[in-house]
């Protein structure tokens, strides 16, 4: 059968089992629709935490980005780990005990003020429709590049599937077809690693493997250092000295960015007990350090492969995927000193050879030989990857628009029917929303993500973790940090990226900090200002004292007083 | 708060300072600022500093998550606040 069929089969198959989960799981309370009833399985949980986690970015981007980056890569591999440490020991436990729906409630209830719970919404809504619209982007370009459907009906099937089982499901729906999703898209990344591990190097498991020796008898990584250094790049494993203090920046924006970001805070309200949502953190992390780190052993076999294959070969003997990639556009030869042959070098002037590294993970398979069905396995993984992902966004902005802005803000008064209804329709509409944009995405939508974690970094994080551990900080504090938080590093971003208008030349980066980086900045200063204005003004009210302090320890009711349910 | 509160939330802000201290030695110190002078040692064929840039961190970050939690339930149960 040819790869065509079995990307065919093996995505009608996986859609089918989501959509089969979805009606068995359907939301009847909005505590199902919100929180999934609040008594998923910590394990159960991890997985769906880890599927709506990794994006179609980890999943088809990360590890090529790493083949040709090196050792720099390292930043989006500690980076998109480390914030779950942050979230199990800093924040999960904690916002569990105080037990409501959003990030926004919190913010809300802790500084006892409808404008912070307004700051947080609209943060809230900024961060995941930026991120949602990438997704659906992302499903139109595996189904238009792997199922010969063009890019708009990709993204319109997209757009019907999560309809279906979000609007139906809520997160309890969302979350048990999510645990499907994490074990397709686990399958599909690693599968694909063990074949080319025993390929180059005999064992089967590549992070064992990308650190030993290839079938010559050569360490891999020191044979990848030299093959890189002949063609006039840096050493693989080398440390890139200019860039330590931006690489130090954009772990950090990213780790602080990931424990602030709405759609993963709310996953741990989902469990039934604090330490439910302890050990879920680590369950969670347990799952998604699987791909993270596979991802670098991908980066090593792909890079060291496609310089193997392609370096100085004729370009008439170039193999079929060469070819096949090359009408995409993705890859691009270009025969300067018209010798027949790809030069492929760091010198930009002699480098005859493009490769667009989102074509690493889909292109490996055939890079290395495998058989079809893997292919076509590594096509469902994709968009299982975007879906979740997707799916999981789009349930943060529809509960904060039925839920907190509805419900705590326009109509306090509406049924708990009522609102049932009105999150539906606010998925429905998000849905919809997303998948337009998504069908034609602003230019800018990649550089936009730098913002969505910058500004998570810069506001929530400060604001949640101060909430907890910082009893006498208060609402002024709170509001002036965010607030601050956000202006300085939004401007920062702004200015200095160009696709979002920004005049800003890279020479004039602060201390050689570059947009993605600038969130660890934002935050800190968040963390200065909120500490020095609550202690200039007065302490927060007595009840809400109480309630800092009842965070704290696992067991006991929290009765915050103005009770939503 | 209580006296028996104080003293949980105390032993509970001394493990977090133990187990941050190593997330933030395993990933800003030995994968990013001293990974330079890591990577002249060797582990299983890998650049010391390479391998906790791209995965010695990823690991620890799994292993703290879980001594965490394992640390917690004992504490809960000793103050007597675990929940039933």
């Amino acid at each position: 059968m040819s790869a065509q069929i079995w990307t065919y089969l093996l995505v009608g198959f996986t859609f089918f089992i989501y959509i089969l989960i979805a009606i068995v799981s359907r939301a009847g309370s909005t505590k199902e629709f919100y929180v999934a009833g609040g008594g998923v399985n910590p394990i159960a949980n991890g997985m769906a935490t880890a599927a709506d986690w990794m994006s179609a970015a980890s999943f088809l981007s990360m590890a090529g980005l790493i083949a040709f980056m090196g050792f720099s890569g390292g930043q989006y591999l500690m980076g998109w780990t480390g914030g779950y440490v942050l979230l199990a020991l800093l924040l999960a436990p904690y916002l569990r005990k105080f037990g409501k729906f959003t990030v926004p409630d919190f913010i809300g209830e802790r500084y006892y003020s409808k404008n912070a719970r307004l700051v947080a919404l609209i943060c809230a809504l900024f961060v995941s429709f930026t991120y949602v619209v990438g997704q659906m982007k992302g499903v139109g370009v595996a189904f238009a590049r792997f199922l010969n459907v063009p890019f708009d009906t990709g993204v319109l099937i997209g757009i019907g599937i999560v309809f279906f089982y979000a609007v139906l499901g809520g997160m309890k729906g969302i979350t048990y077809t999510q645990v499907a999703q994490f074990c397709v898209l686990i399958f599909a990344f690693t599968v694909p690693a063990i074949f080319i591990s025993l390929q180059m190097t005999g064992n089967p498991v590549p992070q064992i493997g990308f650190g030993s020796k290839g079938n010559d008898g050569v360490f891999l990584l020191e044979k990848l250092n030299q093959l890189s250094v002949d063609l006039g790049f840096d050493a693989y494993t080398s440390v890139n000295k200019d860039n330590l203090v931006n690489m130090f920046f954009i772990t950090g924006a990213l780790m602080f960015g990931t424990a602030g970001l709405p759609h993963v805070i709310v996953r741990f309200f989902t469990v039934p007990r604090v330490k439910d949502a302890r050990i879920s953190a680590g369950w969670a992390l347990l799952f998604i350090a699987i791909l993270y780190t596979t991802a670098p052993a991908v980066a090593v076999f792909a890079r060291t492969n496609l310089i193997n294959t392609l370096s100085n070969a004729k370009y008439e003997d170039a193999p079929s995927w060469f070819k096949n990639w090359e009408k995409t556009g993705l890859l691009t030869f270009e025969d300067k000193n018209n010798d027949g042959k790809i030069q492929y070098v760091a010198d930009a002037n002699l480098n005859e050879l493009k490769v667009d590294q989102d074509i690493i993970v889909l292109a490996n398979p055939e890079i290395a030989n495998l058989p079809p069905w893997v292919i076509g396995l590594v096509v469902a993984g994709g968009l299982a990857a975007a879906l979740s992902t997707a799916a999981g966004l789009l349930l943060v902005i529809s509960t904060s628009i039925s839920h907190d802005l509805l419900k705590n803000y326009l109509r306090p008064d509406i049924s708990e029917k009522g609102e049932l209804y009105a999150a539906r329709i606010a998925i429905a509409v998000a849905v919809v929303a997303a998948g337009l944009a998504g069908l034609n995405p602003p230019g800018f939508v990649a550089q936009v993500v730098a913002l969505a974690f910058g500004l998570a970094a810069s506001s929530f994080f400060p604001a949640i973790i101060l909430g907890i551990f910082d009893k006498r900080m208060n609402r002024e504090g709170a509001i002036s940090g965010m607030i601050i938080g956000i202006l300085f590093t939004a401007s920062y971003i702004i200015h200095f990226k160009p696709q979002l208008g920004g005049t800003g030349i890279p020479d004039d980066f602060w201390w050689g900090i570059s947009p993605e980086g600038i969130g660890t900045l934002g935050m800190l200063i968040n963390f200065v200002v909120a500490i020095s204005v609550s202690r200039l003004t007065t302490k927060p009210p007595k009840d809400v004292q109480e309630l800092t302090e009842s965070i704290r320890t696992p067991r006991g009711s929290i009765t915050p007083k103005n009770s939503l349910h | 708060m209580s006296k028996k509160a104080q003293s949980y939330w105390k032993v509970n802000l001394k493990y977090l300072a133990i187990l941050l201290s190593i997330w933030f030695l395993v990933s800003f110190l030995f994968g990013i600022a001293l990974a330079e002078s890591l990577n002249q040692f060797y582990i299983a064929g890998f650049p010391l500093g390479f391998w906790f840039a791209h995965q010695g961190s990823i690991y620890t970050f799994v292993i703290l998550i879980f001594v965490y939690v394992f640390l917690m339930n004992k504490l809960d149960k000793k103050f007597d606040v675990d929940e039933n």
